[in-house]
């Protein structure tokens, strides 16, 4: 009502300025916390003293102007900065015609349009016409990688959200001609390239590789003109062009380093030290996230559970003593004994879902099924006004079962499930209907068709809902324990994390020395001794009176779930038992050992780590060298390895330097197929362009070639500005050689932890769960993961850390409901359950004489293989019945049966 | 003098949300301080993310 009745147009901010609202207004429909508020800026009572209307429409009374400012002065043990990124300030986006032709937009708008809950529902057009477009052209690296407006840093993201621009906008339309300018294709992340790979196959989106100086308007649309590498020039013309604009320091963040008292780097962002990234020149005060440097939400994520870990750390012996424990009303079990009483709430979830399915003919229709007491129609019933209104409806009606017809149950049912709890219901008794995906989406097509399918899917639900049980919900001890599998940077760091935080640790290291790959570095990108940042962490390891650490030892077993870890520890000869409550995966990775490029022929054909160790033994090797020559992506990115080794790049940047450094009249090329040398480490790479290191860009199907000489080493490459091959005697070849999984098959049996096709370990989600495996109680970090840089790993680590130590801390693990039960008696023992558990949740043990399976209910997941195997139907799963699945069925089939 | 058990997390945020779930998780009490009406940052703008195109919201 006050958004309706106000008077005051403001701009959305949230829209990106695409749209109109009014002064009182809510961002968008899903909002936490989800009242509207006042832009007071507008706001003409707020400023003129006049209006008022808002306040005398609102029917609930909640708009009061007597409010002031206030005030608050809180104490606290630590404070975490994450305040994010600021935007690259227009005057820069001026260059490429921004604020002068309506249809070049930045990125960030072009978000806005693509959204279904966007100015435009989702449909692109031109802001001049209204119009779709039929070229659009993104521009990437604008206000990054650009001294000229001070940011000379690469921005690390705008590659991958501009692929992923271009593939929804050439799924929203696909006869979309989409371009994307770029300089080097950045996509490094883990995964990425596969991702970038199937955009261009499958959306056919063009990659230019150049960099468009401006935007011109011709006729109505807009002419760019750019010159490739082998130095032709080309011109187009587009209907609309998309500035990939990049991620700048808060705009207040000097305000905020000279209030929390901490320094900046030149970038303006948080200054932080490769060996401890999320903590701030000023002791309790910790960063994470963009402010701490340019980066995508998995690692923003990982950062932010890091720095969790260390405040953690800091403040351990505080822990629990300020924060309070939410009750639950006691269950009415008399109520949910009755007869089923059923509501049943049908939401539109905006557009989403009511956009394609007829919602209120849904929410009539389930009027007419039996047991049904109640039905309506929420707009988001995700939001937390409804979920309230849920919640008293529930009361108010004595409902004793609830159906929810939206979306997926693997996102939301825990959030309805404690709506079922708070008012004193068994969670056990919500069953959803997933007509957003399953309807809205899949048919987007054929509402009619929809709309139908969305009925039975609710008639389906009923049924099962009429059949639903209260289930318990048990918990299990944790032993306060952790073991840490690898005793590299990343192990190490998380085992110092946690056993500062108060639990006892074991580290498990295969080699007879703690260090892993950090004992062959030499020095950091920021210019460390390596050595030092090792011996450092190695020494606070040993001397920390939590942490045992055995070396020279494998793990042979793990028996147990989260909270109960029983590992077999191999010492050689002899095997220990250890009993711990979480286990961490830190076992890393191993360099690449190149075949090709005559590696192995000569010992002046090195990788880059020997070549680190080399100079770490003198420079005297470089006396007579004249020509050095870097060769990038060696065994990564199709060689061998398909994946990005995302280090090479700064790695190689970083040693050039060093040579350079050592020796200033070599000559050094660097051939590679993109320079990745993503965030700060632009600024090595311009370093190294500027002290004359010679970059050479060469595509897979013309490879430099490295030929063994009776005298010398030759390196043939094509030079594309010249258009010819060139041969360069070489002094010295270094390798770039990319970063390969550990032997991680043995361990992955053991844990059944899964691998990703390249052979590292999966994380259980890329953005929600980065640090978390499939496995509940096994946690993931380092390079053992995926390639990442030593910050990197530090901050994964402590990330890997603090989610350890949640159940460490905790003491107690609940128990999800649903898990699969044996029945004793129909049980053979055949082992097939066991055999196929991706969860190792079931085991035969001995009953009596005969052998029987056994739930291990604090490991499973309720997934139902075991119990869709058994060939006696001895397993049955809470929650999923076989009556109940059975009811569903045949609810499905009984309306075929009627038309039939 | 006994540390305090709680926290501030700067910024509500992917970052900082994330931040004050595992705080509160592992037993502090967290403020989070927002500049503005709600929380969720640049994250809640975003139609889809890359490289799985999963809903970001």
């Amino acid at each position: 009502m006050c958004t309706m009745y106000c008077p005051r147009p403001v701009v959305d901010a949230y829209n990106e300025r695409l749209e109109i609202t009014r002064a009182p207004h809510i961002d968008y429909a899903q909002a936490i916390p989800s009242s509207y508020y006042i832009d007071a800026k507008a706001c003409l009572r707020v400023n003129f003293e006049t209006c008022n209307l808002c306040a005398q429409t609102c029917t609930a009374g909640a708009i009061d102007f007597s409010q002031k400012p206030k005030n608050l002065e809180l104490e606290v043990g630590a404070v975490v900065l994450t305040p994010g990124f600021g935007r690259v300030d227009s005057s820069v986006l001026e260059k490429f015609g921004y604020g002068k032709y309506p249809d070049v937009l930045t990125a960030f708008e072009f978000e806005r349009l693509t959204c279904a809950s966007g100015p435009t529902e989702g449909h692109i057009v031109r802001p001049s016409d209204n119009r779709p477009p039929r070229k659009i052209a993104f521009l990437q690296c604008i206000g990054s990688r650009d001294e000229t407006c001070g940011n000379g840093y690469c921005s690390s993201v705008c590659c991958m959200y501009a692929i992923k621009e271009a593939s929804v906008a050439k799924e929203h339309e696909p006869d979309l001609d989409v371009s994307i300018f770029f300089m080097d294709v950045r996509t490094q992340g883990k995964g990425f390239d596969d991702a970038r790979k199937r955009a261009q196959e499958k959306y056919g989106i063009n990659v230019i590789r150049a960099r468009v100086p401006r935007v011109d308007q011709v006729d109505g649309r807009l002419a760019l003109t750019w010159t490739t590498d082998d130095g032709k020039h080309h011109s187009g013309i587009f209907d609309m062009v998309v500035l990939s604009v990049g991620l700048e320091s808060p705009e207040d963040a000097e305000a905020l380093s000279k209030i929390a008292d901490i320094k900046l780097n030149n970038y303006n962002f948080c200054s932080t030290r490769v060996d401890s990234p999320l903590s701030t020149s000023r002791d309790g005060v910790f960063v994470a996230g963009a402010f701490q440097g340019p980066k995508d939400i998995p690692e923003s994520v990982t950062q932010a559970s890091g720095v969790a870990a260390i405040a953690s750390e800091l403040l351990a012996e505080a822990r629990n003593s300020q924060t309070v424990s939410i009750t639950y009303p006691e269950e009415n079990k008399a109520l949910e004994e009755q007869e089923p009483r059923i509501g049943i709430f049908v939401c539109h979830c905006g557009v989403n879902i009511a956009g394609v399915v007829d919602v209120k003919a849904v929410r009539d229709y389930a009027a007419s099924l039996p047991g049904v007491v109640l039905y309506e129609d929420p707009l988001y019933s995700c939001s937390q006004d409804a979920l309230k209104g849920i919640a008293e409806k529930i009361r108010d009606n004595n409902l004793n079962r609830v159906v929810i017809a939206a979306c997926s149950p693997r996102t939301h049912e825990p959030l309805f499930q404690e709506t079922l709890r708070s008012v004193g219901l068994n969670p056990a008794l919500v069953e959803m209907a997933n007509i957003r995906d399953q309807c809205a989406w899949v048919h987007a097509q054929e509402p009619e068709a929809a709309t139908e399918k969305a009925k039975d899917l609710v008639r389906m639900a009923a049924a099962k809902a009429r059949l639903l049980t209260p289930l318990e919900q048990p918990t299990v001890d944790v032993t306060p324990g952790a073991l840490v599998l690898g005793g590299g940077a990343a192990g190490m760091s998380a085992a110092l994390s946690i056993a500062d935080q108060g639990y006892s640790v074991t580290i498990v290291e295969k080699s007879r020395h703690l260090g892993g790959n950090l004992r062959r570095l030499q020095w950091t990108t920021d210019g460390q001794d390596a050595r030092k940042v090792m011996e450092d962490m190695i020494s606070s390891v040993e001397s920390h009176p939590g942490i045992e650490v055995l070396t020279g030892s494998t793990v042979e077993a793990i028996s147990g779930y989260v909270g109960n870890f029983t590992s077999t520890v191999s010492q050689g000869k002899k095997n220990r038992l250890i009993n711990h409550g979480v286990t961490v995966i830190a076992t890393g990775a191993r360099e690449y050992k190149p075949r090709s490029y005559a590696y192995g022929e000569s010992t002046r054909i090195v990788t880059q780590l020997e070549l680190e160790e080399k100079l770490a033994r003198g420079k005297s090797f470089l006396k007579n060298a004249r020509n050095i020559v870097m060769i990038q992506c060696v065994g990564s990115r199709g060689d061998d390895m398909s994946h990005c080794s995302r280090l090479c790049c700064t790695q190689a940047v970083k040693n050039a330097l060093k040579l350079k450094e050592l020796k200033p009249d070599c000559r050094i090329y660097i051939l590679y197929r993109d320079m990745r040398t993503y965030g700060f480490h632009e600024d090595a790479y311009r370093e190294a362009r500027e002290k004359g290191v010679i970059f050479l860009r060469y595509s897979t199907d013309k490879k430099p070639q490295v030929i063994k000489q009776a005298r010398g080493i030759k390196v043939r490459a094509f030079d594309r500005l010249l258009g010819e091959e060139i041969e360069i005697p070489a002094n010295l070849v270094v390798l770039s050689a990319g970063i390969a999984p550990g032997d991680n098959q043995e361990l992955s049996k053991i844990l059944k932890a899964p691998l990703t096709p390249e052979g590292f370990f999966l994380e259980a989600h890329a953005k929600l769960r980065p640090v978390e495996i499939a496995v509940d109680g096994v946690y993931l970090c380092g390079l053992a993961h995926g390639p990442k840089s030593l910050e990197e790993s530090v901050a994964q680590a402590k990330a890997a850390a603090a989610k350890a130590t949640i159940p460490l801390a905790k003491g107690k693990v609940a128990v999800a409901p649903i898990v699969s039960h044996v029945d004793q008696d129909a049980c053979i023992g055949c082992g097939i359950c066991e055999s196929l558990c991706p969860f190792n949740a079931i085991r035969l043990s001995k009953v009596g004489k005969r052998k029987k399976a056994q739930t291990i209910t604090a490991s499973c997941k309720g997934c139902g293989i075991c119990a869709s195997h058994c060939p006696t139907i001895a397993i049955s799963m809470g929650g999923f019945t076989d009556q109940a699945i059975m009811a569903q069925i045949h609810a499905f089939s009984g309306r075929q049966c009627d038309e039939g | 003098m006994a540390k305090s058990g709680a926290i501030m997390v700067l910024g509500g945020g992917v970052a900082g949300v994330q931040a004050a779930l595992d705080l509160a998780d592992l037993g502090y009490y967290v403020y989070i301080v927002e500049k503005k009406a709600s929380i969720g940052g640049v994250m809640a703008q975003l139609d889809k993310t890359f490289p799985t195109n999963d809903c970001a919201l």
